[in-house]
Order: C-alpha cells, then structure tokens, then sequence
C-alpha cells in the first residue's frame, strides 16, 4: 500500500550560528576553490507514513524541533530568505543505512505510543543547502560529490533553487529468490578465467580448475542426492570467498622459491606463516611455559588472541586493515572497519567480552598533494578527512576509548590509504561455568543471527580486498556502519554470554554468514541453513546474496535449543533482532536452503581444504644506495624547526582531540598530557577496572620508508619501536623472572603490493615477494630475540590501484601492534621533562645511521646506513631501564624515532614548557648525533639526588648530556660551540602548526568569532 | 545504603565509571537497561539517586538526547503513565537526579533543566560547539558562589574533561538567561587557571552562553553537566599527574570528579539520618 509523502524541514532561526553552513562555504573555497557565498543547511525529514496534517505538525514541532533553534516548515523546501539562488540535495541511496531516519521513525513510535512496522523505512533522512551564489552545474555536482556526500552511497539533486528536485529512496524492486546454475565443465581456461573475473570471484585459473575438476568428480553422487551436476551461483560465491586471499591467506601459506641475486643464495619456504609466524610463537611458547609463565591461551585460532591478566580474567587482542573500502568510500570504509574489528574480541570464544579501547594506525598520500588525480581517486586530503571521522563516529558512538594510534605519510598511499583498526578487550575466564575462550557446537544446536539485517550492501567485499582497485571497482562493495545497532548488540551479548545461552559466538564480517556459518560449521561438522528466514532490509535478494552480504553488525550465535526462548526473550527485552536461521549438524555438509530448496550443498572438506597451494617465485635484487653529500650544515636550529613542522612528525592534534580517548574512565596515558596538553606520549596506558592497579601498555611500530632500503631492518625496526615504546612508558620485557605474568599480545599486520610475479603486469613481483620474506624473517628473529608471542595477525596482500593506465602501489608495509601487561599503572612513565635541574641523558647507543631518516627525506635524499636493530643488546637496555624505573630513578623517558635525538629532545620539553641545556660530546658527526634514527634508544631525566644510583644501574649506557632548565630553551652544545638555541614555545609552535593541523585543524579565529557569541556568566 | 540508579542501553556508555563513582563514593549503584524501567520491571523510586550516564544515546541522530528525551516524554507504561511523570514525582520527594554530557543534554531536552516555570518546557538548549567539532580535552570549572545544590558543596573549583560535540548551552532570551543568573543556577563555569571566567577557546571549549558547563533546576535536585567528574575519579586520570605526584608524593590518589558524588551520597545518608531521629522524636 502506498502512502502519502510529506517532508518535515528544519532550518535554524535567523539568529542561530548557522556552523554546519559556514563550514561548507568555507572548504568550498579552502579545498576545491569555489565560492559559493553564504550557505544555510536545512535537514529534512520525508515521512511516508499515514499520518494526519495534526500528527505530523505535533510530531515536527515536539520531537524534531528544537524550539530553541529551529523554525519548522511542512511540505516546503525553502530557505529562510531570498537571497540564495542555487540548491544541493543530499538523499542516501536505496539501502543504505540511515540512523538518522531511524532514528526518526523510533521517536515517531513512541510519540504515537504505537509499534511501528520496523520492516519498513517509514522516515527518510536527507540535508539540503541553499548557497547565494548561482553555480554553474558542474561545479555544484563538484561541491556535492567531494565536500558534502560520496556518489557511491549518496543521491544527489542540484541546481537553481527555481529548479529544485527532491529525491526519496525507493528499496527493493530487482531480482527474485532465483538460484541459477554456472555450468563449468567444458569451459576452457580462457572462460575459466573471465567467468571468474566476470563475477568477481577472484580465482586464479588453476582454483577455477580444481572447483570445475571437483564438480565433475561429483557429478554422479550430486545426481544420485537430488542436486543438480553444475554449481549453484551460490555454492560458487561460497567457494570463492572461502577461498579469498582475505580469508584463506593464500600467498602467506604458498610455497616459495626464494633466491638472493646478490649471495644466490636460495631456498624453499612452505609457507610464511608455519615457518616465520607459527612456528616462531610456538617456541617463545615453549620458552615462557619452561619458565612458568603460562598466559598465552589462544593464539591464531579464532577471532582475536587471548592471553590470562591473572586468574579471573582474559585480555583479548585484535588489530585488522580497511584499506579497500577506506580507499573508496572513506568514512564508511574505516567506521565499518573499527566496528568490524571491535566484533572480533567481541566474539572470540564464547563472546561477550568487553571492550577496554581502540587504537588505529593510518597511511595516507600527501593531504597537501596539488596534481591531478586519476579516475575515482580521492584526494588524499579527502580520504585522510573521511578516516579520521569514521574513527571519530566508530569509537566515541560506541563508548569505545582511542587512547593512541599513528599517521605515516608517503605519496605511495594515495592510490590505497591503509587504515589498521585495533581493540583489546577484556572477558572472565569463566562464563556460566565454562572456559571462555572454547568454542564448542554439537549437532542440532540453532544458529542465531543477531544485530543488524541483511542488504545489498558489502556483497563480494571478501573477494573485492582480494584484488587490485581500478575505476571500476563495485559500488555494493561499500558498507555503511551503524555504531548505535552493533551498541545495542554488544550490550546484549555481555548479559547473555554471562547467563549461559550461548554456548559461542562469531563475527559477520567479510563473507557473511557464508563466512561466519561456514567456519562455525567446522566444529559440529557441517550446518542447515535456511535463508527465508533471514530478515532483509528490503525485497529482491536473491539466496546467494543474502548468503553472502556483508551487511554490519550482525553476529552469528550457536545456542542449545533449549536455552533458545529465554535467549529470544533477552533479545526483545533489549531490543536486538535475532533470528533462528538454522541448525548445526554432523553429516560433513553446509547445507544451504531456501523455503525448503537446494541453494547450495558443499562438502565441508573440499570448501576448507580444497583450494590448491600456490607455489610463488622470490628473488631479492640488490639495493643500490649510498650515501649523499649534503652540504655542510649551517643552522642545526632551523633543521630542527624544518623536522619539526615536517609532515611526519608535526603534531596531530588536531586529528586526536576529535577522538574520545577517556571514556569509561580508564586511561592513565593519554596521546597528549602535560600542562599544555600537548606533550607527545610513547604508548598508552588503560587500567583494567577500577578495583586494582592492573592495566596495559598499548603501542604501534611502523616504519615503511626503512623498507626502500632494507625491508628486513624495517620490519626489525618496527618491532623494535613498538617494544621500546611499551619500555619507555614503564613497561617490561617477557619471562624475565619465573611466573612473573607479564603477558604481552602482539598482532602483525603486513600489508603490501601484489608480489605475484607477472611478467606482463608486475614484472618486479619477485622482488616484493623477496622483500615480504625478509620481513617475515626479521618478525621471527624479532619474536625469539624479545621472547614475545604474536597471537593474531592479519594479512593484505594487494594494496595496488590502477587508473588511466597508472598504478599506484603501497611499499611493503608491516604494522607491529603491542600490548603488554603492567603490574602497577601507578609505575608508568611520560615522555616531558618534570623539574628544573633534572638530569638528562641519552640511553643507547647512536649508530651512523641516517638511511631513510627524516632528516635526509628533508634534503631529498634516501641515504644507505639504514638503522640496524641489535637485538641482544636492545634487550639488555630495555631490561635496565625496567629495573631503573622499578628503583624509582626515572622522572621521564621518551624513546627516540623519527627525527632522532634532536626532535625527542624538543618535544620532551611540550609538556611544560622547561628548557633543557645538553651537549654533545659524542665521536659521530654532529648531523648523525642530532638526527640520526638508531634505534633502541630513549631520552630520560632523572632527578639528582638520583644521579649516582642510576648511573651505576645503567653501566654505561645511559650518556649524560645535560640538565632540565627553567628558561624556557632548548640549547645544543657541541665542541664548545652553541648548535642549537631556541625557545621551546616557539618549537613548540611550530610542531602545532605544522600541515596536519593546517590541512584539517580548526580556524581559531574563525571559532573565537564564535564562541564571541556566547554571553558572560559570573561577571 | 544509599542507592544509586544508573540508565544504560541504546547507546549510553559511561555506565561502568558512573558506577565506581557511587561505589567509591559508598553508595550502592544498580546499572539497568532503560526498557527494564520503561517496561515497569525496576521501579525507580526504590533509589535515591537517578542517574543519566553520557554516551550517544540513540545515536544522538536527531540531535543530542532527542530521541531519549522524547521517549521519557511520551512513551506510556501500562498504566498510563510515562516515565517523566514517574521523574518528576521522584523530583516532589526531594529525591535527586544527575545527568551528564548526553545526559545532561537529556534532561534540558525534558524540560528538567532548567525547569524556571515548573512545567518541564525546554527553556534553552545545548547544540554544536561553536568549533562545529567533537573535543576531548581538559577544562577548568569554577563553581558558583550562589550555587544551592547539595552536588556542589565546599567546592570552589574543578577540573575535568570534556568530551562532546554539542555542549553549547544557548539560552533564547534575556528574561530566562537573567532568571539563572539570579538564583545562581549557573552552577558551573568554565574559567582559567587562575579561577577567572573565560569566553575565549578553549577555556570555554563550545561557547556556551554564561559560559556554563552545568545548570541545576530551581530546587537543586536536579544537576547536569557537559564534563565528566566520573571520568576524574583517579588521580591517575589526570594529564598532569606525573608531575603533580613528582612535586608531591603524598598527594591523594582521589580525582577532583569523586566530590560530586561523596557530596551528594553523604548528603542523602546525612538527609536520612536526619529523618530518622526526626521520625524517633516524634514517636
């Protein structure tokens, strides 16, 4: 039945601050350089709900109005006077999520104190926007496309306001519940090949061949059960995202032949993760049970890595990548992406953990990057913007603290940005009564489908991060999250999980329940499903669809049936749709139906273990680097100020305040701290509760640029960083004493361009793969050398886009995310100097080596020394430092990185505002003291009267350089002269208002006119 | 026991910490899922104090704490009756009610705060900062001398964080914005580090008129506020804190945010021990 449509409009009263318009006017101007005069935003409201005129000015005036700030307008689209002469009409596309209605359509409930049909979207939420100035077309599309939506989920109108259109989603209409057969015996390769490429399977010819050369195996066997010969569309999809890089991770399990062109050297290696990975954490293991410490209980075989905190509870650890999605639609790409990686400690195990905080690393182009781009990519400011506010949205709307992450910048990000999600969590070792962490399923226990419903949406996402991006990359690919949903979900986990009924729980992320249902299956030993029952957001999926969309928060929950009304009844008392949808069985099947039709029947063995191992070709060609003749150097200070306003190390603060990085109270290390506010912090430190002490150090290491020169002293570097960060807040090292429990849960995340050797279309893949190998090679010297585990990780192996007959292609990159357990967060250490007269030292040792520093990236130079990391001596500092902290000898300590001793030591000095007085008395050159990266090092200070007791802990590896001053400046000696001078308020300045906080920070002056506006109070 | 009844679900999420706050503070705190209340399973009038956690309630899609505000406006148990008339009869027996950030916003969308005229009707409104922009940081509070509200005693000033988007309180006329002036129920103002009122970023961080960070209603029973004291409750939250316990190592591990709510749970053990012997000397 059609209903009528009316439109509610909200448009703030003439005196109200019209910001959301003001903004828009300004980065008109600011970022795509149009003027559009002044701009007013309305929101409108489109109720297709049988109302009367009464009902719908009660409902307009009561619950959407702000009689405060808004004037409210019926069935008209108008602006609130006459002078604006052009329109842009923001609607969302059919299917896509749209809280904002809902949220509407929920108030329009409970104002008519009525149960409205929530199949249905009765309110459809849109912005709309009057600019003064007559725009030509193009330039309003432009304005629409880049500023105010993304054509990929958004429906735009525009044009002059005599002219105005409006547009309403209509959801559904499309195919019926079809089930179509895809004949594959007697293809030829050639069609193989396409028929993959055309459906998106991305299978490779020799997988297309083993699923043909299956189905023809069982051809007979199919007929003799009722099945038809050829494979379902469905059992296809299924197959084909089983098989996915992103879910079976093909090239980390390869067989590689790798060769050393320079030694020629070779070697075959079965499979990266067994050997580098598995294997690796297999003998720390053994190392830390030998020695007591038994905290490492899961470890690669579920959603997140869980390790005991003491003998009540678990701490449960996952970081994940969104690069393809973020790469297309940025905002819905990273929000989907951190809700996404919020389900996994969600549903490891039984489920219901709870989650303690996010942390998220991103690697964009240049934000400031002025050239043309090529077809459908974004504009690296745009994509960094739209990142930057899905993670806002996905952690603070989820009450989910980001409490520290990291921005790397390199023009090799701008075709694909990577964006590493990261959550700990944290669950009792016991729920009801069994152990947390197992999953069990026996036959006959029902499958629950819990949270959001199923669209369109995020079909073939599995597949699609599986292969390059090109300008044709699919448009239902794209998610939109939905924090307040998987909210709601995640409350009602806790409480269920803790009642004892569900006996486990999983993540629908890529895949769907194709996905989720296909792995739960594996341990009861097959499932029925039954897609009829699950509930759509609209008509017209068809089975395979439904079977593997991606649509969000939604989990899938194993339940004995006879727990299954109480858990029903938990579920509309807290308001989250579940849904039996099947049942688990033992007959080796995934068994797919709809309304009681075969849509899919597949042996469980052959979708697991079917897909043939790839063998891949490495071969490390020489580096040729040396290093450069710079000139001679004649203002150490200006250097510094150059590094310090350089886009790598300038502040971000601006990015970190829009996140909420205290919510639920527990963050003892923030990203910032110091009287300013702006003290730069090594890692983050969150308590666990309330009731104790115990918390963990949170930190990153990454260091792509390294990579260019050496990817295995990259990929050492990177860990080593994360674990001198964790060191320099006060963490310890593993397994130092006997039983001492300090866990540590490290996930590795490579990302990196296609290395599949091709000779036509990446005739450098064998030395990518090489370089991939060396990573892999120092992630397991890394692991033995530090005793520390890895217990997830995750892989991205095609991090390329190709436009216009370009492509841009990531450098091999390696994300090292850390967590380890501090006994007391009491004991944790900030990186700012503390009180004047402190004494400042330098710990370790500095190497020359300014390879691939920012000090030569700010001469345009890469150089050759790259940093080396030595482990056994590494491990011995960060041993010392430990002890030093325990005694009560370190006032502040900060590890040194980009930038080198000279940027720690000026931004040591952010927190408060003292100066320091050093000098430098080392043999290296001066340039190398002052810039270069080594690594394992720290700048401290230490009070004096404690002077003697630490310099006897360190035995010589800590040089005094100095003392904490309290005028104001940072002065380098060096050879009698002074090198650097410089007031730190002024450095300080200059770090601030470096290019991350110019390209998205505030106006000030433009939010002090504002905040001009408000009344005085107290007087 | 004093009893502390703390809201949760549909996106609120500062519950836990709200619920240490009463814990250390020596209350009883009992977190509920709002439908528990709704569905008349949990009444509220077994507690003392009812509390509006922050979060995103809903989402805050419609702006923040609409669409909550409306369901505790309009939505009818099965008596009839909606859970503002259960809210104001609680406000009638001299109980207490604590709203903050998107609980606050929450409670002037009801009309409790500031609540001049008695008939719970909006009177001002908290919306988008003036920077337009969600913020986490740290603020300074001074509190107002004429302040009559149990939350607030023996306190002068404060520290704490903000963490939102829209906590611009805007009062829409003159008559009103002297009317909270004049019973002191601008409670709370952003200030500098010396304690002075300030109106410039990011002092006062969304550009509230009065600079106000919080408003309590004429009774004083009812208190919101934009900052969060219940994020304050270690001293270990603190930015500053490794210098201040440097500069003094017996300093107390207490944050500056665990005074509300000593404050108002000795004020209703206090209010009952008083009842007490008043009811023991009249019998």
């Amino acid at each position: 039945m059609e209903s009528i449509q009316r439109t509610i409009q909200l448009r703030l009263k003439p005196t109200r601050h019209d910001g959301e318009g003001q903004r828009v006017a300004e980065a008109a101007q600011r970022h795509l350089g149009l003027r559009t005069g002044r701009v007013q935003s309305t929101a409108l409201y489109t109720v297709r709900y049988p109302l009367t005129d009464e009902q719908l000015h009660s409902f307009a005036t009561r619950c959407l109005q702000d009689p405060v700030l808004h004037d409210v307008a019926l069935d008209e689209f108008r602006p609130i006077d006459s002078i604006y002469k052009s329109y842009i009409l923001v609607a969302k596309l059919p299917g896509v999520t749209d809280d904002e209605g809902i949220s509407a359509q929920n108030a329009l409930g409970d104002f008519l104190n009525q149960p409205l049909d929530t199949h249905t979207q009765h309110i459809f939420s849109k912005r709309l926007y009057f600019l003064e100035h007559e725009l030509p077309a193009q330039d309003l599309r432009r304005l629409a496309e880049e500023l105010l939506g993304n054509k990929m989920i958004n429906r735009f109108e525009t044009g002059p306001l005599s002219e105005l259109r409006d547009y309403t989603p209509r959801p559904g209409g499309g195919a019926d519940a079809i089930t179509e057969l895809v004949p594959l015996v007697g293809l030829t390769d050639e069609e193989l090949v396409k028929l993959s490429k055309d459906n998106l399977y991305a299978l490779n010819l020799e997988e297309m061949r083993a699923v043909r050369d299956h189905y023809a195996t069982i051809a007979a066997e199919r007929e003799d059960a009722g099945l038809p010969a050829d494979p379902t569309d469905c059992e296809l999809e299924i197959i084909a995202q089983t098989w996915s890089e992103h879910c079976k991770h093909k090239e980390f399990s390869a067989v590689i032949n790798y060769k050393d062109a320079a030694t020629g050297e070779t070697k075959q290696i079965d499979s990266l993760f067994k050997t580098y990975i598995r294997n690796a954490t297999a003998e720390v293991d053994r190392q830390l049970r030998q020695n007591g410490n038994d905290w490492l209980i899961k470890v690669f075989s579920d959603n997140a890595g869980a390790v005991r905190i003491n003998p009540e509870s678990l701490f449960v650890w996952k970081v994940e990548t969104h690069n393809s999605p973020s790469a297309i639609d940025p905002y819905g790409g990273a929000i989907t992406g951190i809700l996404g990686n919020n389900r996994d400690p969600l549903a490891t195990g039984i489920g219901g953990a709870r989650l303690l905080f996010n942390t998220n690393v991103l690697c964009f182009g240049n934000p400031e990057f002025s050239g043309e781009l090529l077809t459908n990519q974004l504009h690296p400011r745009r994509i960094f913007e739209g990142v930057r506010k899905g993670i806002e949205d996905g952690g603070n709307k989820s009450g989910v603290p980001t409490v520290n992450g990291s921005i790397v910048f390199d023009d090799r990000y701008a075709g694909k940005p990577l964006v590493y999600c990261g959550t700990g969590a944290v669950m009792p070792m016991q729920l009801a009564g069994q152990d947390s962490w197992e999953k069990k399923i026996d036959p006959q226990d029902r499958i629950i489908m819990a949270g959001g419903r199923v669209g369109k949406d995020g079909i073939h996402g599995a597949t699609f991060s599986s292969i390059e991006l090109d300008e044709t990359s699919p448009a239902t690919a794209v998610q939109i999250g939905s924090p307040i949903t998987q909210k709601l979900a995640m409350d009602f986990l806790i409480i269920a999980t803790r009642r004892g009924l569900i006996k486990c729980s999983t993540d629908n992320g890529a895949g769907g329940l194709s996905s989720s249902v296909g792995e739960l299956a594996t341990i009861s030993g097959g499932a029925v499903v039954e897609l009829e029952k699950v509930p759509l957001k609209y008509s017209g999926l068809r089975p395979w669809e439904i079977f593997v969309s991606e649509s969000q928060e939604r989990f899938s929950l194993a339940v004995e049936p006879a727990r299954l009304d109480e858990l029903l009844a938990l579920g509309r008392e807290m308001e989250v749709e579940l849904t039996d949808i099947g049942y688990f069985t033992a007959d080796g099947y995934l068994d797919v139906r709809f309304a009681g039709e075969a849509v899919a029947k597949l042996d469980m063995h052959f979708l697991h273990d079917g897909v043939p191992r790839k063998v891949l070709e490495a071969e490390l060609a020489p580096v040729a680097a040396q290093e450069p003749t710079l000139p001679a150097e004649t203002d150490y200070t200006d250097t510094l100020r150059r590094l310090l306003g350089s886009l790598n190390i300038c502040s971000r603060e601006s990015v970190i305040r829009q996140y909420d990085h205290e919510v639920k109270g527990r963050t003892v290390v923030k990203p910032l701290m110091g009287a300013t506010g702006q003290a730069p912090q090594d890692a983050a430190v969150v308590r666990f509760n309330f009731e104790s002490w115990e918390g963990v150090a949170v930190s990153n290491g990454i260091l792509p640029r390294y990579g260019d020169l050496d990817a295995y002293q990259m990929s050492a570097g990177s860990f080593d960083e994360a674990v001198r960060q964790i060191i320099a807040v006060g963490g310890k090292l593993p397994n130092l004493t006997p039983g001492d429990g300090t866990f540590w849960s490290v996930n590795d995340n490579f990302c990196v361009p296609d290395s599949v050797y091709d000779p036509a279309t990446n005739p450098d893949g064998k030395h990518k793969l090489a370089k991939l190998v060396q990573m892999c090679e120092a992630l397991r010297d890394a692991t033995a050398a530090y005793c520390i585990p890895l217990t997830s990780g995750k892989d991205s192996m095609k991090n390329d886009f190709k436009a216009d007959g370009v492509k841009i292609s990531v450098p091999p990159t390696v994300l090292y995310s850390m967590t380890a357990k501090m006994d007391d967060v009491r004991r944790a250490m900030t990186s700012d100097f503390k009180q004047q007269d402190d004494v400042v030292y330098l710990i370790g040792e500095t190497y020359d080596e300014l390879g691939g520093s920012e000090f030569y990236a700010l001469h345009g130079e890469l150089g050759a020394n790259v940093p080396q990391v030595r482990f056994d001596k590494a491990k011995e500092l960060y041993t010392l430092v430990g002890e030093a902290n325990d005694q009560h000898l370190i006032q502040s300590c900060h590890d040194l990185s980009d930038g080198g001793l000279a940027v720690a030591l000026a931004e040591a000095t952010f927190g408060y505002g003292f100066g320091a007085d050093v000098e430098l008395t080392g043999e290296l050159s001066l340039t190398a003291q002052l810039f270069s990266e080594s690594h394992s090092r720290f700048v401290a200070t230490v009070a004096p009267e404690d002077v003697v007791a630490f310099e006897a802990l360190l035995k010589g590896r800590a040089t005094r350089l100095g003392t904490v001053t309290g005028n104001g400046r940072l002065t380098v000696r060096h050879a009698g002269q002074v090198v650097v001078d410089a007031d730190v308020a002024e450095l300080r300045d200059v770090w601030s208002n470096g290019p991350v906080n110019k390209v998205i920070g505030l106006d000030l002056d433009a939010v002090r006119n504002a905040n001009e506006g408000s009344t005085s109070g107290l007087g | 026991m004093v009893q502390a009844l703390i809201l949760t679900g549909f996106g609120i999420n500062c519950e836990e910490e709200f619920a240490a706050a009463y814990r250390l503070a020596g209350a009883e705190p009992t977190i509920v899922h709002l439908n528990q209340v709704l569905h008349g399973e949990v009444s509220i009038h077994d507690f003392d104090i009812l509390n509006f956690p922050g979060g995103f309630s809903f989402g805050d899609d419609l702006g923040s704490g609409v669409v909550l505000a409306n369901k505790l406006r309009y939505r009818k148990n099965a008596e009839g009756r909606t859970l503002l008339d259960d809210i104001r009869q609680f406000i009638a027996e001299g109980k207490f009610v604590l709203g903050i950030c998107n609980g606050f916003q929450v409670l002037v969308k009801l009309g409790l705060l500031p609540d001049l005229a008695g008939n719970v009707t909006p009177e001002v409104t908290l919306t988008h900062n003036a920077s337009g922009r969600y913020e986490d940081r740290w603020v300074r509070l001074k509190v107002n001398p004429a302040a009559n509200t149990p939350f607030l005693k023996g306190m002068d000033t404060l520290e704490v964080p903000v963490r939102h988007g829209e906590g611009r309180l805007i009062i829409s006329d003159e008559a009103t914005r002297e009317h909270i002036v004049q019973r002191g129920l601008n409670v709370l103002t952003y200030c500098d580090a010396s304690g002075c009122e300030v109106s410039a970023y990011p002092h006062n961080p969304n550009g509230a008129d009065l600079n106000c960070a919080g408003l309590t209603d004429t009774t004083g029973q009812v208190f919101g506020l934009m900052p969060h004291p219940e994020a304050y409750l270690s001293l270990y939250n603190h930015p500053e804190w490794t210098r201040r316990k440097r500069q003094d190592p017996t300093l107390s591990e207490e944050g500056d945010g665990l005074r509300i709510f000593r404050n108002i749970v000795e004020h209703v053990q206090q209010h009952a021990t008083q009842l007490h012997v008043e009811a023991a000397s009249a019998s």
